[in-house]
């Protein structure tokens, strides 16, 4: 600590290792926050539902996607990534995850939403399968902090269908 | 910087950013505020980088006091006798 160069560098190791310690307690700080997140989709309506020419079924919908994901952010939360997939069994598969619609929500007042849209990616399934197919739409979303790990959750909405015939 | 000043200053060093890492978890977690908590956290950097860092003169104030050079010239100082070396020659 004699000169001006060594006390400048024990401080900067000093305030680093200080600053990491004030990381690991902001993200251990996520564990004590309870979180009810809920959400609810409806199919408003089928709008295309066909085989494509060569071979594999594809299905366009409207869904009205409703959540409220408020309780998620913490003051240690940067962003949501919000996404939902339908999921099906199939003899092939025991488990289809075909997503329809995401999102990135950055800022806690966004979180709570309700928004109609047909499906952003193309639901298109491996083989002819989706006729009169029970599938359940599962809103996921992967929970990004500032700092610590980054963890990921689902709910699953089951009981969802597919009409019998193309149309 | 004398010593008491280099012992004095790194106790501060540690002191000052502990306590201000406290505040500035402290504070940051009540008012939920992550931006919060890194800028009192880097004014506590700052704050203790201007007390400790320059060489102040609240550092000096115990400077050691060395003996006058007339000193070691009462004290010479012992010779070490060096023994003669044999030498190893060969036949």
């Amino acid at each position: 600590m004699h000169t001006f160069g060594y006390r400048a560098n024990a401080l900067l190791t000093f305030a680093i290792t200080a600053l990491a310690f004030i990381c690991a307690i902001a993200s251990f700080s996520d564990k004590f926050s309870n979180q009810n997140p809920s959400a609810e989709i409806q199919i408003l309506n089928i709008n295309r539902f066909k085989k494509q020419s060569h071979g594999n079924d594809e299905v366009s919908l409207t869904l009205d996607i409703s959540a409220d994901l408020q309780s998620l952010f913490t003051w240690n939360t940067k962003q949501l990534f919000v996404f939902v997939a339908a999921e099906y069994e199939t003899p092939k598969n025991s488990l289809n995850q075909v997503s329809l619609w995401d999102a990135i929500i950055p800022d806690k007042e966004l979180a709570k939403f309700r928004i109609q849209v047909s499906n952003k990616y193309r639901f298109i399934d491996q083989g002819q399968n989706l006729r009169g197919k029970e599938f359940n739409l599962t809103l996921h979303w992967h929970v990004m902090p500032k700092t610590g790990k980054m963890f990921a959750d689902k709910i699953v909405m089951p009981g969802y269908s597919l009409p019998d015939a193309y149309r | 910087m004398d010593w008491q000043g280099q012992k004095r200053v790194e106790q501060l060093m540690q002191i000052l950013l502990v306590i201000s890492g406290v505040v500035a978890v402290v504070v940051g977690y009540t008012t939920e505020s992550f931006r919060t908590m890194m800028l009192i956290y880097a004014g506590g950097v700052v704050l203790t980088t201007l007390v400790t860092v320059p060489n102040w003169p609240f550092y000096n104030l115990h400077p050691l006091k060395w003996l006058d050079p007339s000193e070691a010239e009462k004290h010479p100082k012992p010779q070490v006798v060096v023994a003669p070396k044999k030498k190893f020659s060969k036949k």
